[in-house]
Parts: C-alpha cells; sequence; structure tokens
C-alpha cells in the first residue's frame, strides 16, 4: 500500500497516484474516478475491466490529458516517463498526444474528421511530430494502412472515413494512433462497436504492433475474454475505484474480491453450463448515490454492517495482488 | 407436429438509390431464400454479424416489414393472406424484445400505460383487469409494483429492458422474437435478464427465436442454433452440435474469433481475412468463399444448397458437408 507513495527514485513508465476527476452538476459531485493508483511498464498491457459508470472511460481520457477541456475537478499524480502530466500546461500535453501517448477509441466515425480524407488526417498527426515533406508523410501514411490490412492502400489512403466499412475504418483509426509509434497506447473499447471476426482481427493487430514497438499498452473493456488473451496485469474498476489489481492469471484463477467474482460467474461461457447464470445482484452504481463505506456494499453478497462504515483501502493479498474489501 | 413458425424460402430485397421517378439503383439482398421452422416450445438461436440478415428475418417472421417473395406461416396458417383486421388479431401471439432499452420505450408514457398498451389495443379486460394483469407481469419480469406510476428515464437499462419483456409478454404471446435483447446490457446485467429469459420461457412454455451476434449468449438459450451469413442460413443445428462439431467454416470461425476468459488458454485463432462484404453485390457462389480459407473451384460458381444430414444438422458448404442421412 505504501508502495505507491514512495519516493521518485525510480518510477514505472507510467505511474498514476491517487487519481481523481471529480465533476459538478446541478444534482451534486459526480466522483467518475475517485482515487486511481496503478503502475505500468513499457512493453506490459494492463486490462481494466469495469461497467457502465465505472470510471474506466474517464480515467483514459484523464491520462490523454483530454479531460482538462472538460469541467471536471482533478487531483492526484500521472507520471509518464518522469514527467508529471496534470500540472504540465496544455501545450506541452499536446505535443505528447500523438508520440508519447495515443489512443484508440470505441467509435472511430466520431473520432475521425469527416472532411478530411484518411490519408489527410494521418499525415498530419505525423508531420507535427516529424519535420519531413507531405510526399515522405503520405508515403508513411499508406505504409500504415498497409500494416494494419486496410487493402490496396495507395489509393484508399484518398478515401474519405465514410467511404471505408466499419472494421476498416476502425483499422485506420488504429492506424493514426500508431503512426508516430506511441510509447503508450490507449485503446478504449477498441472492438466493442465491431462484428466478432473483424474484433479478432483487430486484437491481433494490436498486440503484433506492440511486440514490435514494446509500447505500455491499457485495454479498456467489458470482456473479460479481451482481458484473458491480451493483458499481462487485471484492474477491475467498480464506481470509481479498482477494486481489485492482480496479475491476469491470479485474477483468474483467485478472483478475491466479491465483484470480480460475481463478474466471472455471469459470464455465459462456451460449452458447459447451460443452466441459471450468476447474476450479480441490483443494477449498476448510481454515481450521485452512492453507499457509504464499500459502494458495492448495497449488492455484495458478503457484506456486514462494517461495509457501511469506511471505504476499504486496495491492499496487497498476495504478491501483486490486491483487493480493497474489509472481509479479505 | 406442425411447426408453430415456419417460412419457407423467404427473400427480402431492399431498393436503395434512384430518384422520385427512377427505379432503384441496386436492391440489398438482406434476407434471400431461407426455409425455417421452429416447435412449439423450441428456442432458435440466430447469430451473424452485420448485414447479415438476421434482424430483417425476425421481422419477416412476424410480418412486421413484407417479403420479397416466399411464405411465413404461423401454427400451420399463412401470414401472407391474412388481412389487416385478422392479422391484428394474430398479433396477440407474436412479439418482438428490441435491442434498445432506451429508443422503444416512449419517454411521455408512464410504465403502466406502456406494459398495457397491447391489452388496450386487444380490448383485453376492464380498466381494472388490466391494472392488475399489469402488477402481476411488473412482477414476473421482477419489477416493484410502484415500477408502474414512472416513466422509462427513472430506470436503468436492465430495468427498462424487463419493461420491455414486461410488454412483449402482456398479451400473453406464444412467439416471442428478442432481437439482440440483451447486447446492449452490461455483463452483470446481461446475466440477470438471460436468467429471466430462460425462466419465463420455461413457464410460459414460450417459443423463442433468439437473435444475437454473440455465440456464448445464443449458446445459453437455444435449443438449436442458425448461423447466417449474407442473407443465408449456412448451418443449422441442435446447440450440442454446432459447438462440439462445428461443420461450415463460417461458423467455426466465428466460434474461435470468440474471446475464451481463461488465461491460460491463449490459443491461435482462425482469424479471417476482411470484412462482411456488401449485401448490395454479394460475391457469386458461396458468398462466403472469398474469406474462406477451403474454397475450391466450385465455390466460386455454385451457390451450395442448405443440406439437411444426420442428427438434424444441415450444412450449406460444397467441402464440409453435413454427415449424409
Amino acid at each position: 500500500m505504501t508502495e505507491q507513495w514512495d519516493p521518485p527514485r525510480q518510477r514505472s513508465f507510467l505511474e498514476v497516484n491517487d487519481l481523481r476527476v471529480h465533476f459538478n452538476t446541478d444534482d451534486g459531485v459526480v466522483k467518475s474516478v475517485d482515487g486511481l493508483s496503478f503502475k505500468l511498464e513499457r512493453g506490459k498491457t494492463l486490462g481494466i475491466v469495469g461497467e457502465s459508470g465505472s470510471g474506466k472511460s474517464v480515467s483514459s481520457m484523464a491520462l490523454m490529458g483530454l479531460q482538462r477541456y472538460a469541467k471536471a475537478k482533478m487531483t492526484g499524480e500521472i507520471w509518464l516517463d518522469g514527467e508529471e502530466l496534470l500540472s504540465a500546461d496544455d501545450d506541452h500535453v499536446r505535443s505528447l498526444r500523438g508520440k508519447k501517448m495515443a489512443m484508440i477509441f470505441q467509435d472511430p466515425l466520431s473520432a475521425m474528421h469527416p472532411f478530411y480524407t484518411v490519408g489527410q488526417q494521418i499525415i498530419e498527426a505525423y508531420r507535427i511530430h516529424h519535420k519531413v515533406t507531405k510526399a515522405v508523410a503520405r508515403k508513411h501514411a499508406i505504409e500504415m494502412l498497409d500494416r494494419v490490412g486496410i487493402p490496396q492502400p495507395s489509393s484508399r489512403v484518398d478515401d474519405y472515413p465514410h467511404q471505408f466499412s466499419g472494421g476498416m475504418r476502425q483499422r485506420a483509426m488504429i492506424a493514426m494512433a500508431l503512426s508516430c509509434d506511441p510509447e503508450l497506447l490507449i485503446a478504449d473499447e477498441p472492438t466493442t462497436a465491431l462484428d466478432v471476426t473483424v474484433q479478432a482481427q483487430i486484437l491481433d493487430l494490436i498486440q503484433d504492433l506492440q511486440q514490435e514497438f514494446g509500447s505500455a499498452v491499457i485495454i479498456i473493456t467489458h470482456d473479460l475474454g479481451v482481458v484473458a488473451e491480451q493483458a499481462d496485469e487485471v484492474a477491475i474498476m467498480y464506481a470509481g475505484r479498482i477494486v481489485e489489481h492482480a496479475p491476469v492469471l491470479a485474477i483468474f484463477d483467485r478472483p478475491l474480491h466479491p465483484y470480480t467474482q460475481g463478474l466471472f460467474r455471469s459470464i455465459p461461457g462456451i460449452s458447459g453450463r447451460h443452466d441459471r447464470l450468476e447474476a450479480i445482484p441490483g443494477q449498476v452504481p448510481d454515481l450521485l448515490r452512492l453507499p457509504s463505506g464499500c459502494t458495492f456494499r448495497d449488492r455484495c453478497p458478503q457484506a456486514i454492517a462494517d461495509c457501511a462504515g469506511v471505504a476499504p483501502p486496495l491492499e496487497e493479498h498476495a504478491p501483486g495482488h490486491r483487493a480493497a474489501c474489509i472481509r479479505l | 407436429m406442425t411447426p408453430l413458425i415456419e417460412v419457407r424460402e423467404v427473400r427480402k430485397h431492399f431498393p436503395i438509390g434512384g430518384g422520385l421517378f427512377g427505379g432503384p439503383r441496386a436492391w440489398v439482398l438482406a434476407v434471400d431464400g431461407v426455409s425455417l421452422a421452429i416447435q412449439p416450445g423450441e428456442t432458435l438461436g440466430l447469430v451473424g454479424e452485420s448485414g447479415s440478415g438476421k434482424s430483417t428475418l425476425g421481422r419477416l417472421m412476424l410480418r412486421l416489414i413484407e417479403p420479397t417473395s416466399g411464405e411465413v406461416a404461423f401454427d400451420g396458417r399463412s401470414l401472407l393472406a391474412l388481412g389487416a383486421r385478422e392479422l391484428r388479431a394474430l398479433r396477440r401471439e407474436m412479439q418482438i424484445i428490441f435491442q434498445d432499452p432506451y429508443g422503444s420505450l416512449d419517454p411521455r408514457m408512464r410504465v403502466e400505460s406502456i406494459v398495457g398498451e397491447g391489452l388496450a389495443i386487444h380490448g383485453l379486460g376492464t380498466r381494472a383487469q388490466r391494472r392488475e394483469r399489469v402488477r402481476e407481469l411488473l412482477e414476473l419480469v421482477g419489477l416493484p409494483p410502484e415500477a408502474a406510476r414512472r416513466y422509462p428515464h427513472e430506470f436503468s437499462g436492465g430495468q427498462r429492458q424487463r419493461i420491455g419483456i414486461a410488454r412483449a409478454l402482456a398479451v400473453g404471446p406464444r412467439f416471442v422474437v428478442a432481437d439482440e435483447a440483451v447486447s446492449a446490457l452490461d455483463v452483470s446485467i446481461q446475466a440477470q435478464i438471460l436468467n429471466l429469459l430462460q425462466d419465463l420461457r420455461r413457464r410460459l412454455g414460450l417459443t423463442m427465436l433468439f437473435i444475437a451476434h454473440d455465440l456464448r449468449i445464443i449458446e445459453h438459450l437455444s435449443d438449436r442454433v442458425a448461423v447466417m451469413y449474407l442473407g443465408k442460413i449456412v448451418e443449422l443445428a441442435p446447440r450440442e452440435a454446432i459447438y462440439t462439431n462445428p461443420r461450415h467454416p463460417y461458423t467455426r470461425a466465428l466460434l474461435s474469433a470468440v474471446p475464451v476468459p481463461d488465461p491460460r488458454q491463449r490459443r491461435q485463432r482462425m482469424v479471417l481475412g476482411g470484412d462482411v462484404p456488401s449485401p448490395v453485390e454479394p460475391p457469386p457462389g458461396c458468398a462466403f468463399h472469398p474469406r474462406c480459407p477451403h474454397a475450391e473451384d466450385v465455390c466460386r460458381t455454385v451457390v451450395p444448397p442448405l443440406v439437411a444430414g444426420r442428427g438434424g444438422h444441415a450444412v450449406a458448404c460444397h467441402v464440409f458437408p453435413a454427415d449424409p442421412l
């Protein structure tokens, strides 16, 4: 527990310390992210799993510095390769986007500009970070499109986003995100909107590119299958907090937190059980009406009176395996 | 036994393009010659990717849209021969649950009106009886009686889907189409709704067409599974057979593409190249051949028919047919 606040002797490539993103609304303060801490090294993949309202997407936007334009109150620290980003100025954070860190969004259509060709959008991003001529950047864009499996890249580079199919758009966005070899890649539900067969292609692609460039990758998803196949480490989020964080094998072998256990039991599996699923009772949390203490306690089968007290801290129960539950 | 619902060689072609006076420029072959029968009490899972025509087929079975050609029969009666009045009477027997629990409920209606609307339209019971029936239905789908006086926006996604289910069941249907009914829900809520559908279908003896793009969800609920690709059924088999002995290369690719929630089983996936082709100009021969690793010459020219084999297993593939009868 104490290790996260150690002095910066040797920082991890990415270190997030007690990150909070709060929004003031007419109905009260929405604590979308409420005390997030984790570390990630280069070449590793962290899977962040959560349902609606867990804060998984807000966290990723905060890491990218995209939340600074919204009326959000942010506190904590985000250290990327030795630099603290939360206190850095806007221009500096902008200059890091693309090369130092890049993001793949769930919906490629809203992440691309409809008036510019796919090529123009990749070229623009590339030339911000590389002092090269348009012709060189264009050649690079075609190479990237080829790399992600767009057929006839030298002619498709001049197409507009709407001329691409859903899977091709997602691949084009990945090409855009990877065009400057980002050292940190955040993929927010990168395959949720895609068909299963295309999803498999995209996941393989992210893995290949990571191996090639040694990037750190954060995959945000609600699909435990995606996590099992891609992640080295898994963080489970609930109502703005990490409730369990562990190496992938440990969390699948022995999930500790009752929410993680419930989540694992509620997935219908291929082959095997056709009887009832063990559903988690209740509804996904309403961030304006969270219970006191442990926010999962109103849905938790193991809750006791003490759970209403203070929010349980994330504590280590086995090497590298942390969980936030007072019943452990 | 007479199937409760049956379609024979049903086709639905949507026109696209063309102006006010010109004819259409092209046709989308959304459903292109499908024959299927669902027995009373059976749940048929229909799986396919976007553009496969699975939702269109579901709507054709309810005659929510008119087929371009082919036959649809409910309990032995042709649905297409019915006049407006007879069709409306028959609507009591067939209902649909939609994917989007946000878009499919009228935001200005209270839950009791939404759930009771079908009862009122069909003139079932007195006002007081209808109110009582709505209470029963809400209880049946696991909502508190107070829910009746509230509006859809006051509910979460999972609760809204329960309202949608209560509405579909209000008039006592025998056949229900569930079109991606759990796809928009969170994992923990998805399990609740799947369990609810499972219970209801047993309790009420429902016959169901369960449409989804996720084979894991299909497996959970279905007695038989049909796999659709570009407007055609490519494989149809009892649930066990689809998962343990899939024949069609597309079915196998679909199964292998599903990420397995077990980190010790990171295996080599059978990754298909390319996207699902456009249903406007489906490839000649077997529509799957451009993505199929096993395609032979015949696949490029001859459309493989869906041939039934042993154990109720039907496959439309030149290379991997079903075991002969």
